[in-house]
């Protein structure tokens, strides 16, 4: 009456095979077995000097929460490491921190400015620029919160606006801070020669921080993709490159330019390990998908899991990458253009401008894409890979 | 401060943020008086809330986890307030795991909340973490009734009520028969056990060889003896473990679930033993019912139509068995007399029958996981 043993194994592989036609279950919690099992890797050690820092100013704040000075020491401390690390929790620790001002009718000019970078983080722009007007009515000195303002302005393509924000900058802060603000803007809307000298003369003052290096190269790197000049634009990433502080703007926008140039593998070498922060692994997968690389599949997955689970949340802020990674990776640009247009309502950005005309032509929707031919004409803006788009817009719609 | 100034601007552009900030993910099932908790919430929160990393390495391993049980169930609970009515109901944790979202690893914390009335009513005061970071939420999932809602904590909401919407009774036990009807065409166990017994009810013993089996009403009521006994057995216990008479523990239940399907199909090989096809259906059938009251728990059972939704669950049970038993029943009387039905169907079926429950019963009874795709 037994079943013979070899019969036995024989069965498993069969209802092995079975099975494995079913849908895997659903992941379930699990209870490890081996203590060192690594579970979560945290972005400081406690003995790095930075994390120190931030501890003594946590345990000063313990003992005086109400510290102002303290507070936006820490505040400011969280909000650059969430910027390095690429980490928004850290945004709303700092904005914990400074929860004793935030509700305030006028909290004090520090936390002001603070809220205002954290507002924008979150795009609330409008907010923000009214929480920096604050902040300039009682210092109308207050260069950051100009700089800061001028950003804004340029990321909502109020140009004119924006550029007398940098102008106000003249008298308040170092020249290059002001020539880097001024021909960022310039590079853009039909000044990119003249911006591309003024970078250049900003970037020869060898008094420059590692920080504002990258800053300038980077713009100046931008500026001449856009304009095709690509040996220029190599040689300014490489520049920039060579600062050697890792900075993620400097990784997306050499990593844009990289997939532009069909560098696949370039982007790969540049990205392997930076699969945290959602940006740049949405161009991993992008060369990924070019090079058919089976890792494509997980991590266009992993995209569509995390871009799911932020929606849940309600605070909606990636819709710039959900636009891209709709069309680039899920091919579906019927989805991905009420998407890039919502994401324009907020941000204008050539990268802005580039998801929206690319999912209009797939559409040959004329009408979606006008708002971009708009401002593509006003500014004058300068940028062959647009204006190429547009070109094909009005071709392929007539 | 120059440096400062450019930080602000880069600040602007933030293609490198990971994609959300902090969440935990809470989801509560309503049991009459008793609450079902689980509680999703990230490592890295915990170790910013209490600290986990004890060697400070960067990196925390579950030894440091599982060592600071006892405090990620204290300070979590402290945090959350659940309350029927006036009265505030007494949490207790029980086991605790890991799990992985989209943004890291998670301690998942199973707890059990008890009040002292059944709750018509839920309030729901959630703490966590809004002390130290103002942009947390908590998105809960509340499970009553078979009926599931959403809602999302936040600083400026920390406190919400929730009373079940008013449905009619009619549509709620709609609601029941249909997750009865979907969790046995879900539950492959109970339909391969089921179709197990079934195969050789188109055909007879006759000389220890099968033959097809001659006339209509002979294969008729062999199935529904076979059916009714079924049904009977696994009504009787999952009424019993719905109304929390007994309780068995569900690795035992489902690894007897998972021998019953073997043995009902070696027993189409060696049909010896298998003269009473009806008693194996009842007793079996009695481990079953034990099975779907797990189910049913998971629905979250509302206390004040209880009857109801087990009856109405328990038709849809019957009623997507029927539908099973329809589709079998005319097919196979109509290839009985094939010279396959024996050799390919009945044989063949078995033996994949037992092979898929083999698998079954080893993952099981060893709490394995063979297929971890």
């Amino acid at each position: 009456m037994m079943i013979p043993s070899r019969s036995l194994i024989a069965f498993m592989v069969l209802g092995w095979s079975i099975m494995s036609e079913v849908p895997p279950a659903y992941p379930e919690p699990y209870r490890p077995t081996d203590d060192v099992q690594v579970l979560e890797r945290l972005s400081f050690k406690t003995t790095d000097p930075a994390a120190r820092e931030i501890e003594s100013l946590r345990a000063d704040l313990r003992n005086n929460p109400r510290h102002l000075e303290t507070a936006v020491k820490l505040a400011t401390r969280y909000i650059e490491r969430g910027r390095s690390e690429g980490d928004p929790r850290l945004l709303g620790q700092a904005q914990a921190i400074l929860t004793p001002w935030w509700n305030e009718p006028t909290p004090p000019p520090p936390t002001l400015f603070l809220r205002a970078t954290i507002r924008q983080n979150a795009h609330e722009f409008e907010q923000a620029l009214t929480d920096l007007d604050q902040v300039l009515a009682v210092q109308p000195t207050n260069a950051q919160a100009w700089l800061t303002k001028a950003s804004i302005l340029q990321v909502q393509a109020r140009y004119d606006e924006a550029r007398r924000a940098c102008q106000r900058l003249a008298r308040l802060a170092a020249s290059h801070v002001l020539l880097g603000c001024l021909s960022d803007i310039g590079g853009l809307t039909g000044q990119s020669t003249k911006s591309q000298e003024l970078l250049r003369t900003a970037l020869s003052n060898p008094g420059l921080s590692g920080r504002e290096r990258i800053w300038l190269t980077t713009i100046l790197a931008e500026t001449a993709a856009r304009t095709g000049a690509v040996r220029e634009a190599e040689q300014s990433f490489s520049e920039a490159f060579k600062v050697g502080i890792k900075d993620q703007y400097l990784l997306s926008a050499y990593a844009d330019y990289l997939l532009d140039q069909r560098r696949y593998q370039d982007v790969i070498s540049l990205l392997r390990s930076e699969t945290r922060a959602d940006g740049l692994f949405l161009r991993l997968a992008i060369a990924e998908q070019a090079l058919e690389l089976p890792a494509f599949q997980n991590h266009t997955a992993e995209l569509a899991a995390r871009f799911a689970a932020g929606r849940q949340r309600e605070t909606i802020v990636h819709v710039r990458e959900e636009a891209r990674f709709t069309l680039a990776l899920l091919h579906d640009a019927g989805r991905a253009l009420p998407l890039a247009q919502a994401n324009w309502n907020v941000q204008r950005e050539p990268a802005d401008a580039r998801i929206l005309l690319e999912c209009a032509l797939i559409e040959g929707n004329r009408a979606a894409a006008q708002p971009v031919l708009d401002w593509l004409s006003i500014n004058h803006v300068e940028d062959f890979r647009l204006r190429q788009l547009a070109q094909q817009i009005q071709e392929t719609t007539f | 401060m120059r440096t400062l100034l450019v930080i602000a601007w880069l600040l602007l552009s933030l293609p490198a943020f990971a994609h959300k900030p902090s969440d935990s993910y809470l989801s509560l099932t309503i049991q009459n008086d008793r609450i079902e908790g689980q509680w999703d919430i990230a490592l890295r929160d915990l170790d910013d809330a209490i600290g986990l990393d004890r060697d400070g390495n960067g990196q925390l391993t579950w030894g440091e986890v599982r060592d600071a049980h006892a405090e990620i169930s204290a300070y979590a609970l402290s945090r959350l307030v659940l309350s029927a009515g006036t009265q505030v109901c007494t949490t207790q944790a029980l086991e605790q795991l890991i799990d992985h979202h989209t943004d890291g690893a998670y301690s998942v914390l199973r707890f059990q909340a008890h009040c002292i009335e059944p709750i018509g009513r839920l309030g729901v005061e959630y703490q966590l973490l809004f002390d130290i970071d103002a942009q947390h939420k908590g998105l809960l999932r509340l499970t009553q009734g078979g009926q599931t809602n959403t809602a999302i904590f936040s600083l400026e909401s920390p406190t919400q009520e929730f009373s079940r919407a008013e449905r009619s009774r009619w549509a709620e036990s709609m609601q029941f028969i249909h997750e009865g009807i979907w969790h046995i065409w879900l539950g492959f166990d109970h339909v391969l056990f089921l179709l197990a017994l079934l195969l050789p009810a188109v055909m007879v013993r006759v000389d220890g060889r099968w033959q097809a089996a001659g006339d209509f009403s002979s294969v008729y009521w062999n199935v529904v003896s076979i059916v009714t006994a079924f049904t009977v057995a696994h009504s009787l216990t999952l009424s019993l473990a719905a109304l929390d008479v007994v309780r068995l523990p569900s690795r035992l239940v489902e690894s007897t679930i998972a021998a019953s399907v073997i043995f009902a199909a070696v027993g189409n090989l060696y049909p010896a033993m298998m003269n009473r096809r009806w008693m194996i259906a009842f007793g079996f059938g009695l481990i079953h019912g034990f099975g779907f009251a797990s189910v049913l728990a998971d629905l979250g059972l509302p206390h004040d139509s209880l009857l109801l939704s087990l009856v109405s669950f328990n038709v849809g049970v019957e009623v997507g068995q029927l539908a099973i038993v329809s589709a079998f029943l005319p097919f196979a009387y109509l290839i009985r007399r094939s010279w396959s039905y024996p050799r390919l169907v009945l044989t063949g079926g078995s033996l994949a029958v037992i092979a898929i429950a083999l698998v079954w019963f080893t993952e099981r009874v060893f709490d394995l996981e063979l297929f971890s795709l």
